[in-house]
């Protein structure tokens, strides 16, 4: 490595970071109000234009908070727990694509990753972002308070299992593009067509892992206010319960890039690749972010559209539903792989695997039940 | 009253085809809602600068039998209309009527409220004393942004319970009086046209 390559991914390192921090901030103001509007209601409008400054506040509120630190915790994985729920979020975005890269040899031009050219880019991902759970376990686990306590043996539980469905949808993905490099998984697409066209069902069950993953609403079980008080942040206060948040945040950043990344094509758009110099550039990195944008609003849409999950539910739509599903899934890209038939079969056999899974479990509805007519006269 | 048979609905609940066990289109459902109230008007009522009246915009209105401060009525004469039967301080649950009553210096009744004092720090809004007046006297306004700085001046006298009357009738704020639903006190009235 040159001391030119050093100094661009320095520099990249404390862009990507510094604009993190920013986008996080107005990630909340964004989910305020559309938390609001879904509401009828108008949401936060007081702080500067439009509430546009809510999150300056916000920040500052968190800075100048008294840091509470609870007379019965272990403190030092009190303390450590939000360093590496933040840290861990941060470490994963390394090698996600956030702009137009390339493949070739020797890159050509600035490559908008952190880390270029990671032959074992989403193996990294999956290895990091998981470790993030262990912020929330150390975080409950420390608390030394049982509502703590419970969210983060229910984030225990769930990460484990959405962690399977999420690497076995990606298979596939790995499989048609022959890599595990992000860089090349989104130049494969460019080639051949987006990866959602041919594997939607891989995409829905990696978007449902990831939901999960991201402990977002209809997973959000591990900081169930309704039901644990605060989930495993209960004790936490200050910057501290801000660093929780930052680590939320990001990680729901890095895994929207990833679904742009691994199925909506990248930077890509149709046409756009023929587009060269710096117009070519800020298009592919504008395309970029809007694909990011509408995941994270999809995300926050979700959220004010289904309710909660059970825990017993949650459990089984993992064991019992995604993970078949995507087990089968892989064997159908497998089969396609194998015999060399054309790709466009993966969509049928998509659909037909969807329509079989929603069949068997319409025939277990279908059981006879009990009257409900017992109170009756 | 008991509830009548045909008032009842019973609901079974449906079986699940094989489209709604996909859940997709139930969730592409939910979205549309969703996504339309991002669009919707707001109910907010932004409340320092915006005030909400019983004559302000529609969906700013409130409710016809708000429960704000008391008023004391006065009939066409201008007389006070209550005629100390001491059948709100009775119903009252918080205890905060406290009346005197006095012979009547008019033919049509017999007693008249010498002093009628209404604790309205103490009072708890419900509403019992307008129920339990026989003749109207006593009311609950739509006025709600009741503030005092001492203690003495939240205990409302008879002439500042009538200079409330005299202040809601000229604004054109009367309460209104509402009916109960059909199938008890506590379900929805029918709705004014």
């Amino acid at each position: 490595m040159t001391a030119g390559q050093l100094l661009t991914t320095l520099v990249t390192i404390v862009v990507v970071v510094s604009a993190l921090q920013g986008a996080c901030a107005y990630l909340i103001l964004l989910e305020r109000k559309i938390a609001a509007y879904v509401q009828d209601r108008i949401g936060p409008n007081r702080v500067g234009p439009r509430g546009l400054l809510q999150p300056i506040a916000d920040g500052l509120k968190f800075l100048f908070k008294e840091e509470v630190i609870p007379d019965h915790v272990d403190k030092l994985f009190f303390l450590l727990a939000p360093a590496v729920a933040v840290s861990t979020a941060l470490l994963a975005f390394a090698v996600v694509p956030f702009g137009p890269t390339s493949v070739e040899q020797p890159p050509a031009g600035y490559q908008f990753v952190i880390a270029p050219r990671v032959d074992i880019g989403i193996l990294f991902v999956f290895a990091v972002s998981s470790l993030a759970v262990y912020g929330i376990v150390l975080g409950g686990w420390s608390a030394n308070n049982k509502y703590s306590f419970l969210g983060a043996l229910r984030a225990s539980a769930q990460v484990i299992s959405y962690e399977i469905p999420l690497g076995l949808s990606v298979l596939g993905v790995v499989l048609v593009s022959r890599s595990l490099n992000l860089e090349r998984i989104i130049a494969h697409q460019v080639e051949h067509g987006w990866n959602i066209l041919f594997q939607p069902l891989a995409f829905l069950i990696f978007l449902i892992a990831v939901f999960a993953e991201c402990n977002r609403l209809p997973f959000d079980l591990p900081e169930a206010e309704q039901e644990l008080v605060g989930g495993y942040h209960t004790e936490y206060s200050g910057m501290k319960f801000a660093m929780f948040f930052l680590g939320e945040y990001t990680h729901m950043i890095t895994t929207s890039l990833l679904v742009t990344a691994l199925f909506l094509g990248g930077w890509h758009l149709p046409g756009l690749g023929a587009v060269t110099g710096l117009v070519g550039v800020l298009l592919k990195l504008i395309v970029t972010m809007l694909k990011l944008f509408g995941c994270i609003v999809f995300f926050m849409l979700i959220r004010w559209t289904i309710p909660r999950f059970r825990f017993d539910q949650l459990m089984a739509l993992a064991w019992r539903g995604l993970v078949p599903l995507a087990l089968l899934h892989l064997l159908a890209v497998m089969v396609v792989l194998e015999w060399q038939l054309p790709r466009w079969l993966l969509l049928p056999m998509s659909l037909l695997l969807v329509a079989g899974a929603a069949g068997s479990a319409a025939r277990a509805s279908a059981a006879p039940r009990p009257a409900l007519t017992a109170g009756r006269g | 009253m008991p509830i009548a048979e045909s008032d009842v609905r019973w609901v079974e609940e449906p079986r699940l085809g094989i489209l709604e066990q996909l859940y997709v289109p139930a969730i592409v459902e939910g979205l549309q809602t969703t996504v339309q109230h991002l669009f919707q008007r707001k109910i907010t009522v932004q409340y320092p600068e915006e005030e909400p009246t019983a004559v302000s915009r529609d969906f700013a209105k409130l409710p016809a039998n708000y429960r704000g401060v008391h008023r004391l009525n006065r009939d066409e004469q201008g007389r006070v209309k209550c005629v100390a039967c001491y059948m709100c301080s009775t119903a009252c649950p918080a205890h905060c009527i406290d009346i005197v009553a006095a012979p009547s210096p008019w033919p049509d009744r017999e007693k008249y409220p010498e002093t009628f004092v209404i604790d309205e720090l103490r009072c708890i809004y419900c509403g019992m004393c307008e129920e339990a007046c026989p003749v109207d006297a006593i009311e609950l306004t739509t006025l709600y942004d009741l503030t005092g700085l001492s203690r003495e001046e939240m205990m409302f006298d008879k002439e500042k319970l009538l200079s409330v009357y005299d202040q809601t009738v000229k604004a054109g704020t009367d309460p209104i009086r509402t009916r109960a639903g059909k199938l008890s006190v506590a379900s929805e009235p029918p709705l004014p046209s």
